[in-house]
């Protein structure tokens, strides 16, 4: 069965407040690193999936990233597949 | 009566909890581990504090699928009482058995303070023992317990009065200053604040003793 990569981010939605992003803004400022207007942080999930097809292991990824890896009460998700399975690599 | 208390890696007031029910109260309690799948015999289930296999991913994401929460899914469905405190309540939500969330505290620290909360028990069973507006005192000890929802669900919970304890002076950046949830049926309760904290006059107040002692009928 081919091997599928995906990486799933995660974020925090826009309307909630993200007191570590601000801190980390905070802490920029201090290094020196001026006019930053956002910094957000969030998480990065890297998978890999045995499935049968691409079609499939979406699926299987996006109901991955909604049930569990994210929480859609106060987090948004992407997933980037890699289309090509890279079979044994 | 039988208590059932929850325990996952990673719960560290389990103990606490059995302490205040049974040691204070004499409510006869059990230990129910996350592998564990009976809940038979008994009258109502409380998830303590702690941090539920590390609290990886986020509070409560991976207890919502221990098996031994499937059966406490069906309990509270049933209309069993089901008790959540601290990561407790955490896991609730992540549950769906409450709505909304819980997030990183607006100032980022752990804050560990005895708390005064305003308690409005409406048909929260659990609450039954406190009057309409008391102020009652328990401690928190949290660094992820800003309550979040977005304003029509807060909307929503306010008019149906299942914003059943509120900070007085809210500690950390929660929403509508919620402290504590309940259902729509008022069986399942989820805080922030530790009610099993204020059980012994030793140590640090009484006032959550009514709230175990609702079990008692």
């Amino acid at each position: 069965m081919p091997v599928y990569s995906a990486r799933v981010l995660v974020s925090l939605r826009p309307s909630v407040l993200d007191p570590a992003g601000e801190a980390t803004r905070a802490a920029a400022s201090r290094l020196g690193v001026d006019g930053i207007s956002k910094l957000r942080i969030g998480k990065a999930v890297e998978v890999e999936l045995d499935a049968p097809n691409a079609q499939a292991a979406r699926e299987q990824l996006e109901l991955l990233s909604d049930r569990l890896l994210a929480n859609p009460v106060i987090e948004n998700w992407t997933l980037e597949l890699k289309d090509d399975a890279s079979a044994g690599a | 009566m039988t208590l059932g208390v929850v325990v996952f890696p990673g719960s560290n007031c389990d103990r606490d909890v059995q302490w205040a029910a049974q040691g204070c109260l004499g409510i006869e309690t059990r230990f129910l581990w996350h592998e564990e799948r009976d809940l038979s015999g008994l009258d109502a289930v409380v998830i303590p504090g702690g941090f539920s296999y590390g609290d990886y991913l986020r509070c409560g994401a991976i207890a919502r699928f221990a098996p031994l929460l499937q059966e406490v899914a069906a309990f509270a469905k049933k209309g069993g009482r089901v008790l959540g405190i601290c990561n407790g309540f955490q896991v609730l939500t992540e549950m769906g058995l409450l709505p909304g969330a819980l997030t990183r505290n607006e100032k980022l620290h752990f804050i560990c303070e005895p708390t005064d909360l305003r308690v409005e028990p409406g048909s929260c069973s659990w609450l039954q023992g406190y009057n309409s507006g008391e102020v009652v005192n328990f401690p928190i000890a949290h660094g992820e317990g800003r309550y979040q929802a977005d304003p029509e669900l807060l909307q929503s919970l306010e008019d149906n009065g299942q914003v059943v304890l509120r900070y007085v002076r809210n500690p950390n950046g929660s929403v509508g200053d919620v402290a504590g949830l309940t259902n729509s049926q008022g069986n399942v309760l989820g805080l922030m604040p530790h009610p099993e904290r204020a059980c012994d006059s030793a140590t640090g107040g009484v006032d959550g003793r009514r709230l175990l002692a609702s079990l008692l009928g």
